[in-house]
């Protein structure tokens, strides 16, 4: 067993965005072991995106084409993988943390009697894994208990954790490899329908300067408005946590975090956010964080550059009439 | 139709955690627990299913002693019974999700029920994989972040949540194993009629048996994370608060 192999992930005719991380972190992976990075996609049709990944710093791109892979199908994709993984035998699999690979990369990893290192944030010297624990609380060290070179160890990275942009672009083309997949229709137990969305977008959170955020502190719907009333008064989005949108409080188009957007404006104003680490990925990378959060323990805290360890039902209808104040002598004078 | 809701018991959100001495994982004395929160929604699920289609909830758990309580709220919530692989707390810590999964996998083996739901994932490791391993243990399809669950005449068809506002059903026959999205609907509390029928419903008590293989992976350090920006806290009246924060918004941030 050597090398990284990295599994990209595709959507709608194009490489996810997200998968082109996967691809940094498995360059950076490999140059740390002094190893090769290879890249798979898998699907119908994929051999654009393949001479696409060409393009990259890879040893080889291997494209996996069945008509069986057309759509989605956790089955289908832990089969078609667990065939590639035993034969190309690398040392690492490398995935990006999204929804589609953690549907299925648990199943490939077993089926080499193995455990997936998910939702990885770092990759140290050694290598060591870190991950998160308790929501963000804690951090933890990870290493697979085998040595990689006898059994592989099945790897998934945090979105945000390597940047796009500081993948290597190839000094000559990678080459592509077809490989040919064993699979026939009743390994499939499963019968995805078409994607769908319920309902129009009306707003575009990424390109809002200003983001108020809502989450858990809030304890119930009838409080939203509250929040609202600070968005309003600086002209901002008003976004949400996971567990407010889920809770059908603040509309799901409005969601920032693993789930939703990442957003990265001038301002987000976090409120009663304790900083899940699905919620963390979706806005670090904002120019200005301030969260009010009564936890002073909160995780919020960690990526806020000013913190108000207070009540927010005292804070924020302070706030909100100190913003229309100082706007309103904006105007006079 | 026979469900098993797998539920685990996870340190109450708001605990203070402490590193235990050894740096692998967190002094657990003094810390209050509770059920999973992602696994409450999946007990959730199964409830409203056995009142729309009739059946039988189980709720089944791989954890130390101290997971009583928590599987007594699931019987006055209305699980019919539960099952508990009793185990070692040190054990737990120190094993992976495969072992874990085994521990379900051979519980669940004996029940043959129709359908298994858990959470999305614990609220402690995180992993948010056990459902997944302990369908492919179980040689059953499986479905993650489902939101809604229809039973039919041949199976299921279940609605599952995808990035950015995404949605897809996909239809599958049972026996399935269903990771249920936190959420989806709204948590019932036990009422007083039901604390008391729980008394009177089973628990099974079960030893973990011994891994059969050894962790495939090792958590070889917890620790606090290191601050990745230096947050400055302000303090003082609401009012006070308030005013240094517009200046800050003036003066610092320009959105003022």
């Amino acid at each position: 067993m050597s090398g990284v192999l990295v599994v990209v992930e595709h959507r709608s005719g194009a490489l996810a965005r997200t998968s082109l991380e996967s691809l940094a972190a498995g360059q950076s992976l490999a140059k740390q072991l002094s190893t090769d990075c290879s890249a798979v996609i898998l699907g119908e049709g994929v051999a654009p995106l393949a001479s696409d990944l060409s393009g990259k710093q890879l040893a080889k791109v291997y494209a996996a084409e069945h008509p069986l892979l057309q759509q989605y199908t956790a089955d289908g994709y832990t089969t078609s993988l667990q065939q590639l993984v035993a034969k190309l035998a690398p040392a690492y699999v490398l995935f990006l943390h999204t929804y589609q690979v953690r549907d299925f990369a648990p199943a490939l990893a077993t089926r080499f009697g193995q455990v997936l290192i998910s939702d990885v944030t770092a990759i140290q010297e050694g290598p060591t894994f870190v991950r998160q624990l308790f929501q963000g609380k804690l951090n933890a060290d990870y290493r697979p208990a085998a040595q990689p070179t006898q059994a592989p160890c099945f790897v998934s990275i945090q979105a945000g954790a390597f940047r796009a942009d500081s993948l290597e672009p190839a000094a000559t083309p990678a080459p592509i490899e077809a490989i040919t997949i064993d699979l026939a229709p009743n390994q499939i137990r499963t019968t995805p329908s078409p994607l769908f969305r319920e309902s129009a977008r009306t707003v575009d959170l990424t390109i809002a300067p200003v983001i108020v955020s809502v989450g858990r502190g809030i304890r119930e719907q009838d409080n939203i408005p509250l929040v609202q009333a600070l968005a309003d008064a600086f002209g901002a989005e008003l976004a949400a946590s996971q567990p407010i949108c889920d809770a059908g409080w603040v509309p799901m188009e409005r969601l920032v975090g693993s789930s939703g957007h990442t957003v990265s404006p001038k301002l987000y104003l976090a409120v009663g956010i304790s900083g899940a680490i699905q919620h963390l990925v979706g806005m670090k990378d904002s120019k200005t964080v301030i969260a009010i959060n009564k936890d002073e323990n909160a995780p919020i805290f960690e990526v806020a550059d000013y913190g108000v360890a207070a009540d927010l039902f005292e804070i924020v209808p302070a706030l909100t009439n100190a913003i229309l104040e100082a706007k309103g002598n904006t105007v006079e004078s | 139709m026979k469900i098993i809701v797998a539920i685990k018991q996870v340190p109450e959100r708001d605990a203070t955690l402490a590193i235990a001495p050894d740096g692998k994982w967190i002094e657990e004395s003094d810390l209050s627990y509770s059920i999973n929160e992602p696994d409450a929604y999946a007990l959730e699920e199964a409830l409203q299913l056995k009142e729309k289609n009739g059946g039988e909830v189980i709720a089944l758990c791989a954890d130390p002693e101290r997971v009583a309580a928590t599987l007594s709220e699931a019987l006055a919530k209305g699980a019919d019974r539960a099952i508990h692989i009793l185990t070692d707390s040190d054990a737990l810590a120190q094993s992976d999700t495969l072992s874990v999964a085994r521990l379900l996998a051979d519980a669940v083996s004996a029940e043959s029920p129709d359908l298994i739901l858990t959470g999305l994932q614990s609220d402690d490791l995180g992993m948010g994989q056990t459902g997944v391993v302990l369908a492919e243990l179980l040689g059953i399809p499986h479905a993650t972040i489902i939101i809604q669950v229809e039973t039919g005449p041949t199976g299921l068809c279940v609605k599952r949540e995808l990035e950015d506002g995404w949605f897809q059903h996909v239809d599958m026959p049972v026996p399935a194993l269903l990771a249920i999205q936190s959420g989806g609907n709204k948590l019932r509390y036990a009422t007083l009629m039901g604390i008391k029928k729980a008394k009177s419903k089973p628990t099974i008590t079960i030893p973990a048996a011994p891994p059969v293989s050894p962790p495939a992976i090792e958590l070889t350090r917890a620790y606090l994370p290191e601050k990745l920006k230096r947050t400055r806290m302000l303090t003082g009246t609401p009012a006070e608060i308030a005013a240094q924060l517009v200046e800050k918004l003036q003066s610092e941030v320009h959105v003022l």
